[in-house]
C-alpha cells in the first residue's frame, strides 16, 4: 500500500472543519474583517477620487488662466488655433472681444463677441433667462437691458458709424461686469466691428501643478499673449481642497482603525473561544508551531475572504456616496485592493498573535477540565 | 443576586470585557467625531469659503451703466453715488455677525504723466464705529488674494499701491512718489491681484474723493458675508410673501436677504449677490456637507457592525457560563435579563469614555485642519450613548437569544 501523505490534506481539513463547525463565531469574525475591509476601501476609494470630483466643482469658478493680448494687439485666427491645439481637452477656452459702441440715444454700451455655447459651459453661475439660438440674437446685462432696450425690442447698435441690428434674446445676471454688457455671437462681432478677440479665458481642469504646466506652455507658444491666473480662483480652490483632503485624511483615519481594533477585539474573543480545541490538539501532541501555523492560516483564509467581499461593499459604499454627493459614481479602483487585503491579513495575523502567547502557556489539562 | 451576578462577572471576567468595551469606546469615539465633523464642517467650510471674496455688492440705485474693456474705464462721469457716512450701518443688520468685511471702491481717472490711468480709491483696513462697536474692515478683508510687495498704505495716509503691470510698463518701484494731477503721492507698495487692479493705481478712499472732487462718494461696496446656500424659498419676493414668511425669510441668512436688509440701511442702493462667488460656494459647500454626512452615516453603520461581531463573540465565548446558570435553575427571562443588562452596562460605559474621547478628537481634528476647535453640541451625547447601548444590545442579542435555547447539557459538555 501505497503511504499517502497527509500533511497538506489534513491541514486543510482541519480549516475546513473548524470553518464548518464553528461557523458562528467564525462568521462573526468574518463579518468584523469584511465590514473594515469595507470601510477602508470605501475611504480609500473616496478619499482619491473625491478631489477630482471636487474639483470639477471648483471649475464651476469658471476660468483660472486669462489670457490678453497686449494693448492694441488681438488674437488672430491662427492664434485662437494654436491655443486650442496647446490646451486640447485640458481646458476649456473662450475668446472675448470688446468694443465700445453707441446705442441710438448715444449711450456708450460694451458689447462683448464671444462663442456663447462655450461660455454656457465656462460660466454655469450666469442666470441667463434663455440664450440667444440665432444670429444677430443678443444677450443683454440686466443693467445694460433698460439702456439698449428699454422695451425689450429689435435695437441697433452703431460702432464706428457701422450699425448692426440686434434681437434680444435673453437677458444675464451675474452681479458684475457682465451685467452692464451686450453679448453676441464671435461672428457677428468680427464682421460687425472687424475686431479680433482681445482675451481668452481659459477654465484648466486638474491639479494645481497641471494648470501651472498648461500656464507655462501657453506663455511660451504664444509669447506675444500676456499669461496669467486668476488668483481669486486658483488660492480660494487651493486652499479649501486641502482643508476638505485633510479632513476626509482624518476621518479615514479615525474609520479604518477603528473598524481594524473592532477586527482585533472580535478575533481575540473568537481564539479564546477555542482553547479548548488547541488544547485537545496540543494533548495528542501538535506541537505550538503547528498550532500557530493553524491558528494563522485559519486566519488569514478568514482575513482573504472578509478583506475580498469588504472590498466589493466598499466599492458599494463609496460609488453610492459618489451619486448620492456628487451625481457621479466614484469609480472602483483596482489599486485599492492590495492594500485593503494586505491590511485584512496583517491585522488579522496580528490579533492571532496577542492569543498564541497566552496559547502557549495552555497546559491541556487544565483547559480540558475547564478551569 | 441579580445585581451580584453582574457585578460579578465584570470583576472577574476583566479580560473579555475590556475588549467588547474597547469596541465600544472606539465605535462611539468616531462616531462622536464624525457626528461632530459632519455638524461643524459647513460652518468651517463657510470660513474658509470666504477666501473667494465678497459675495454681494452694493452699487447705487439709479447708476449710470459701466462701460469698461480691461482695464480702460469709460463710464461717464455724473452717475449716482453712494455715500461713506453710510457704510457703517452695514454693522447693524439683523445679520450684522454673518458679515466679515466690506470694501467701498471708488474708481477714478487721473493723470500720471501725460497719460491717463485709472485710481482706485479704497479701504485697506478701516477703523470704523458703528454704535458702540468698533471694527476694522477693508479690502484685506474682502479681497484675501491681494498681494502686496512692500507695505500696505494706511487709509489716511497720502500712499499709494501700484499695480504690478502698470509697476513693471512705466518702472515704478516702492518708495519712488508719483505726480497724479499736479499732486505728489509715495509709493509703498506693489499691487498683485490677478485682476484688472494689476493695471491700476489702489489708493486710501479719500484720495480718490479728492480727485473726483466729490467728498464721501462711494461707487461700489463689496461685502463679505457668510450665507446659507440659496434655495427655492430664498428666491422668492419677500413682498409677495405671507408675515410668517417673510419673516423667516428676513431671519435665514441667505445672500437675498442679507442684500434686502443691505439695502434697507444704505439709501437709494442697489445690493446683489456676486454669482460666480455665491452661487459657487453654496455649491462647493453643500457638496462638502453633504460628503462629510455621507461618510459619517457609512461610518456610523460599519462601526455599528463592526461592534456588533465584536459583541457577538463575546458572547458565543460564553456558552457555558450559560449552560452552567441553566443547569442550575436559572430561567430563560433571568438569563436573557443578566446579559442583556450586562451588554447595556457595557454599551453605556464605552459610550460614555467614547463620547469624551471622540470630542477630544474632533477637537484636535479642528484645530489641526482648520485651525479652530471643533465644538461637539451637548445633544450628541445622549444620541451617542443611545446608539452605543443599541448596538451592544443588537450586537449580543442573536448570542444570547441562542445560548438561552441551548440545551445545558450539550453547553456543559462543550459540543457546540
Amino acid at each position: 500500500m501505497k503511504v499517502r501523505r497527509k500533511g497538506p490534506s489534513m491541514f486543510l481539513r482541519m480549516l475546513w472543519r473548524a470553518a464548518v463547525l464553528r461557523k458562528r463565531t467564525a462568521l462573526s469574525a468574518l463579518l468584523a474583517i469584511t465590514v473594515a475591509a469595507a470601510a477602508a476601501t470605501a475611504m480609500l476609494n473616496l478619499f482619491v477620487d473625491v478631489q477630482a470630483k471636487l474639483r470639477k466643482e471648483f471649475r464651476g469658478f469658471g476660468a483660472n488662466i486669462v489670457m490678453e493680448a497686449k494693448a492694441g494687439e488681438s488674437f488672430s485666427a491662427a492664434d485662437l488655433t494654436r491655443i486650442a491645439s496647446t490646451v486640447g481637452n485640458r481646458a476649456l477656452a473662450v475668446p472675448f472681444g470688446y468694443a465700445v459702441a453707441h446705442t441710438e440715444s448715444g449711450e456708450s454700451v460694451v458689447v462683448a463677441g464671444t462663442d456663447l455655447d462655450l461660455v454656457r459651459r465656462l460660466n454655469p453661475w450666469w442666470s441667463v433667462s434663455s440664450w440667444p439660438a440665432h444670429t444677430d440674437d443678443a444677450l443683454v446685462g440686466v443693467t445694460a437691458a433698460p439702456v439698449v432696450t428699454p422695451n425689450n425690442s429689435r435695437f441697433a447698435l452703431s460702432y464706428q458709424g457701422r450699425a448692426l441690428q440686434l434681437t434680444p434674446a435673453g437677458t444675464v445676471r451675474t452681479g458684475a461686469g457682465e451685467a452692464s454688457r451686450v453679448y453676441i455671437s464671435l461672428n457677428d462681432f468680427e464682421s460687425w466691428t472687424g475686431l479680433q478677440p482681445s482675451v481668452v479665458e481659459i477654465a484648466a481642469y486638474g491639479s494645481a501643478t497641471e494648470v501651472t504646466s498648461l500656464l507655462s506652455t501657453l506663455q511660451r507658444n504664444l509669447p506675444n499673449a500676456d499669461v496669467h491666473p486668476v488668483r481669486q480662483v486658483t488660492e480660494g480652490e487651493a486652499n479649501i481642497l486641502s482643508k476638505t483632503r485633510s479632513t476626509l485624511l482624518w476621518s479615514s483615519v479615525f474609520i479604518i482603525s477603528t473598524a481594524a481594533l473592532c477586527v482585533l477585539a472580535t478575533l481575540t474573543g473568537w481564539l479564546f473561544d477555542r482553547r479548548r480545541d488547541f488544547a485537545i490538539m496540543k494533548a495528542i501532541g501538535a506541537s505550538d508551531r503547528t498550532i500557530a501555523l493553524f491558528i494563522s492560516g485559519e486566519a488569514a483564509v478568514l482575513a482573504f475572504i472578509g478583506g475580498l467581499f469588504g472590498y466589493l461593499a466598499g466599492i458599494g459604499i463609496a460609488a453610492w456616496i459618489g451619486r448620492a454627493n456628487f451625481n457621479a459614481a466614484v469609480s472602483p479602483r483596482l489599486d485599492v485592493l492590495p492594500p485593503v487585503l494586505i491590511g485584512s491579513i496583517a491585522v488579522t495575523l496580528l490579533a492571532t498573535l496577542l492569543p498564541l502567547r497566552l496559547l502557549r502557556q495552555i497546559q491541556p489539562a487544565m483547559i480540558l477540565r475547564g478551569e | 443576586m441579580f445585581i451580584r451576578l453582574v457585578y460579578e462577572s465584570f470583576r472577574r471576567q476583566t479580560r473579555r470585557k475590556l475588549l467588547v468595551a474597547v469596541a465600544v469606546t472606539l465605535g462611539a469615539a468616531v462616531a462622536t467625531a464624525m457626528i461632530a465633523v459632519a455638524t461643524d464642517i459647513g460652518d468651517k467650510i463657510n470660513r474658509e469659503l470666504q477666501s473667494y471674496g465678497a459675495n454681494l455688492v452694493v452699487t447705487p440705485q439709479d447708476d449710470t451703466l459701466e462701460v469698461q474693456i480691461g482695464s480702460v474705464n469709460l463710464k461717464p462721469s455724473g452717475g449716482a453715488y453712494l455715500n461713506e457716512a453710510d457704510l457703517p450701518k452695514i454693522k447693524g443688520i439683523f445679520w450684522r455677525n454673518n458679515i466679515t468685511a466690506f470694501t467701498p471702491e471708488l474708481p477714478v481717472n487721473a493723470n500720471l504723466g501725460d497719460s491717463n490711468v485709472t485710481l482706485l480709491g479704497t479701504y485697506f483696513s478701516k477703523k470704523l464705529t458703528f454704535g458702540k462697536e468698533d471694527f476694522t474692515t477693508g479690502a484685506r478683508g474682502t479681497f484675501p488674494w491681494w498681494k502686496v510687495q512692500g507695505e500696505w498704505p494706511a487709509d489716511d495716509s497720502s500712499d499709494v499701491l501700484v499695480g504690478e503691470r502698470l509697476a513693471a510698463e512705466r518702472n515704478i518701484d516702492p518708495g519712488q512718489n508719483l505726480q497724479l494731477n499736479g499732486k505728489q503721492y509715495r509709493v509703498v507698495g506693489i499691487l498683485s491681484t490677478g485682476g484688472i487692479e494689476d493695471h491700476e493705481i489702489v489708493a486710501p478712499l479719500f484720495i480718490a474723493q479728492e480727485l473726483l472732487g466729490k467728498p464721501r462718494a462711494v461707487d461700489k461696496i463689496f461685502v463679505s458675508a457668510r450665507t446659507k446656500p440659496e434655495d427655492a424659498f430664498a428666491r422668492r419676493n419677500p413682498d409677495q410673501m405671507t408675515p410668517a414668511d417673510r419673516d423667516r425669510w428676513y431671519c435665514s441668512a441667505y445672500p437675498e436677504s442679507i442684500a434686502y436688509q443691505i439695502q434697507e440701511v444704505i439709501p437709494h442702493s442697489h445690493a446683489e449677490q456676486i454669482r460666480q462667488v455665491q452661487q459657487n460656494e453654496g455649491n462647493i459647500l453643500s457638496r462638502v456637507e453633504g460628503l462629510m454626512l455621507l461618510i459619517t452615516l457609512a461610518a456610523l453603520f460599519t462601526s455599528g457592525l463592526a461592534v456588533s461581531a465584536a459583541m457577538a463573540t463575546a458572547m458565543f465565548e460564553r456558552r457555558e457560563e450559560i449552560g452552567l446558570m441553566k443547569a442550575l435553575g436559572a430561567g430563560q427571562f433571568m438569563l436573557s435579563a443578566i446579559f442583556i443588562s450586562e451588554s447595556v452596562l457595557l454599551g453605556c460605559a464605552g459610550g460614555l469614555v467614547g463620547f469624551v474621547a471622540g470630542s477630544l478628537l474632533a477637537r484636535k481634528l479642528g484645530a489641526a485642519v482648520f485651525g479652530s476647535a471643533i465644538a461637539v453640541a451637548p445633544v450628541v451625547l445622549p444620541l451617542v450613548l443611545g446608539i452605543a447601548v443599541l448596538v451592544s444590545f443588537i450586537g449580543s442579542a442573536a448570542a444570547i437569544r441562542m445560548g438561552v435555547k441551548y440545551d445545558p447539557v450539550h453547553a456543559l459538555r462543550g459540543i457546540v
